[in-house]
């Protein structure tokens, strides 16, 4: 398997739960990137804390393991510094949208070409299965016995909103999809957002009864459709997937370069 | 005449310096007394090429310069007491990381928003000791604009050798004061450059065992040389370890390189130590009203001499031992309640003649407040 | 273009974990766990090279070698 080049195979079988949808989207990512022929070189991966942010130990680019919700910020400086080459930023519901939220607002707001990939399994893993801001209402967790009255954020509403030039949502089971939208958005040139449903069958699953990492995989397959389709018309309860927004706007690297260009100018 | 000479304010002589040391990434967030910095950075780096950015907040400052000086870039922040206090925990990355990086500190009064506007040394024990679990800092202060200057390259250079954040604790006092600089010619005043490794593609890389030296030579993002870098506990190549020889391990490194070498970090300045009955111990804006009084009483005879820290972390304690023994008394003064005469106290042979000199209303220390103190000493009344 | 016929399934037994996802999810129904809640591909011929296992995996554990 190609992919195992961009692997750091001495730390596998890596730390994820049996059936964790995290490893399925290290799969794909790897697929995209492997279809485009990037160069180890030039990715540099950051991630934060939590289940999701493990990812970076387990790929054989330049990796940067940072602090709760603040990856993209990390990913900012470094991309500032060095626009040539390709930030991706895989992270969890908490991390990105919790903790982070303020900073994912931001870099879409600015849009700086990172690759944002959120792994949404709905819940804290790492910490012991607390419910976070993508839970959703009605949802157990470790610290929501009697149900979370918290309603979620919808991603792709929020990255719109904040300016992403790129946003798309797809799922563990759609696995071709997944490889081909992330293939798409790191090609993207400005802030792109990849929404995952990855399952937690430790956490989530257990807590809520949603059976195991295979029946979660199916309930992606029978509750989400294409963006647009027929069946979205019968069944608005249906969850759409596909890329929402694919715009072009200056991208803030080059936004930089040009302000430059003015101050050498006036000097 | 080819001397450049300046009238500026304490945080352009800092923003002078960095450029001067060779400052080319900033990130920054808006907060007084700290904002010149900011503002003055934002107006000079993009004509030099160099990279100036204003965050959503003093966290993602911070974050956003430890990225960038992984691909090596020399870097800094500034801010303020909320903007530190909200910095800490990326400030604890930086340490664990090992990311050189300059962290500006221009004191304000606290706790919490306290006073935006006035002066204050209330951050002293925070720089040491804000971020958590154990550690080490390098945390310089300055009193006047020609040490800012110097003090600012040094904190550039101590980061680059030590691969370490290093805080520069201005106050307000001195940032919004103005006065003469006189900005070194190039090359006058020696600049630290990054260390970078001279391992070849395809041999193994570990970018984090030290040399002999203790020094670790670092590779950039991007280029051939790909490891990782975390806020866990690693080994030698940056991946995570808990196994508790390396855990023993790092921690020490990280704790020695700046603890073993106290002596060679300390800075300071000394006036009349040697017959002084009375030694005042002061740093930053108090050091200035120390002086005046150290000068003023000297020209009548009386014998009060002045120890300027400019290096407050790590604490030099066997200097101040040394510099504090003859005297009868010593009187530290400072703009708190008494964080470096806790240190001082630890450091002297006899605690019981350590005296404070302070205040704590957001107004400056003024020699007459030192007066008063040391006429309590000798005994004059109040 | 030909069809891929297979050559070989390549398990790693010391990267899976047995959470039965490509056993489910296989069109044709070509693997099992087995008794070491590993998975074995029990009817090869069956096969027909889509790699979806392969592409799911959680584990990476599995590689679909083919020819042309």
């Amino acid at each position: 398997m190609a992919l195992k080049a961009y692997l750091r195979e001495r730390f596998f079988p890596h730390l994820w739960c049996p059936g964790c949808g995290h490893g399925t989207v290290l799969n794909g990512l790897l697929q995209a990137i492997e279809k485009m022929g990037l160069s180890r070189n030039e990715i540099v991966m950051v991630s934060g804390i939590g289940c999701s942010s493990r990812i970076t130990g387990y790929v054989d680019f330049h990796t940067l393991h940072t602090i709760h919700g603040r990856a993209l910020a990390f990913a900012t400086g470094v991309k500032m510094a060095r626009p040539e080459l390709n930030l991706i930023v895989p992270m969890g519901d908490g991390d990105a949208l919790a903790i982070g939220g303020n900073h994912f607002i931001h870099a879409a707001r600015r849009n700086i070409d990172i690759t944002a990939i959120v792994m949404n399994n709905r819940i804290y893993g790492m910490t012991g299965g607390q419910f976070s801001p993508l839970s959703g209402e009605d949802v157990r967790a470790t610290t929501a016995p009697y149900l979370t009255i918290d309603p979620g954020f919808d991603v792709v509403e929020l990255s719109k909103a904040a300016g992403a030039t790129f946003v798309a949502r797809t799922t563990t089971f759609h696995i071709k999809q997944m490889a081909d939208i992330i293939q798409q958005a790191i090609l993207h040139e400005g802030f792109s957002v990849v929404e995952i449903f990855s399952q937690c069958p430790t956490y989530f699953g257990r807590k809520n009864k949603a059976g195991d990492a295979v029946d979660m995989i199916a309930y992606y397959k029978e509750n989400t459709t294409p963006i647009g389709s027929k069946a979205k018309k019968e069944n608005p309860n249906l969850i759409e997937r596909g890329i929402f927004v694919q715009n072009e706007k200056p991208e803030y690297c080059n936004q930089y370069e040009q302000l430059v260009q003015k101050a050498m100018k006036g000097r | 005449m080819s001397e450049n000479i300046k009238f500026v304010q304490g945080n352009e002589a800092c923003a002078e310096a960095a450029l001067y040391a060779g400052l080319n990434f900033y990130a920054g967030y808006p907060i007084t007394p700290s904002s010149e910095i900011t503002e003055f950075l934002a107006s000079r780096l993009p004509q030099i090429g160099a990279k100036f950015m204003q965050m959503e907040d003093e966290i993602s400052s911070l974050c956003a310069i430890i990225g960038a000086s992984l691909t090596g870039c020399k870097v800094m922040t500034a801010t303020s007491g909320p903007g530190f206090s909200l910095m800490q925990e990326a400030l604890g990355y930086a340490i664990m990381a090992e990311i050189p990086c300059v962290i500006v500190n221009v004191q304000r009064g606290g706790p919490s928003t306290g006073l935006p506007t006035h002066g204050s040394q209330g951050d002293v024990n925070q720089a040491r000791w804000g971020t958590h679990g154990d550690h080490a800092i390098i945390a310089l202060t300055a009193s006047n604009h020609q040490d800012i200057f110097a003090l600012t390259v040094e904190a550039f250079n101590l980061a680059e050798i030590y691969r370490t954040p290093v805080i520069l604790l201005l106050d307000e006092v001195v940032a919004h004061m103005r006065e003469r600089l006189v900005v070194p010619q190039p090359g006058e005043m020696p600049l630290v450059e990054r260390l970078k490794t001279s391992v070849k593609e395809g041999v193994d890389y570990h970018p984090y065992l030290p040399r002999e030296d203790g020094r670790l030579p670092m590779s950039d993002f991007g280029e051939v040389h790909r490891y990782n870098v975390t806020g866990l506990f690693h080994d030698m190549w940056g991946f995570p370890s808990s196994e508790p020889r390396a855990v023993h391990g790092l921690l020490r490194h990280l704790v020695d390189k700046i603890e073993n070498r106290v002596n060679q970090l300390a800075r300071y300045k000394e006036y009349y130590i040697e017959d002084a009955k009375h030694l005042l111990v002061s740093y930053g804006s108090s050091a200035r009203s120390a002086r005046h009084i150290v000068e003023k009483r000297r020209s009548r005879g009386e014998r009060l001499g002045l120890l300027e820290l400019q290096t407050l972390w790590p604490f030099p304690d066997e200097i101040v031992r040394e510099k504090c023994a003859a005297a009868q008394s010593v009187i530290v003064v400072e703009q708190n309640m008494g964080q470096v005469l806790q240190s001082v106290k630890l450091a002297v042979d006899k605690p019981d003649k350590v005296f404070l000199a302070n205040r704590i209303d957001g107004v400056f220390i003024m020699p007459a407040d030192i007066l008063k103190i040391l006429r309590l000493i000798q005994g004059k009344g109040v | 273009m030909a069809k891929p016929k297979l050559e070989k399934h390549h398990i790693n037994n010391d990267w899976c974990k047995g959470c039965g996802i490509c056993v489910a999810l296989c069109p044709k129904k070509v693997l099992e766990l087995d008794d070491h809640e590993k998975v074995s591909a029990l009817r090869p011929q069956d096969c027909i090279c889509c790699k979806l296992c392969e592409l799911r995996c959680p584990d990476l554990a599995i590689e679909v070698e083919t020819k042309e």
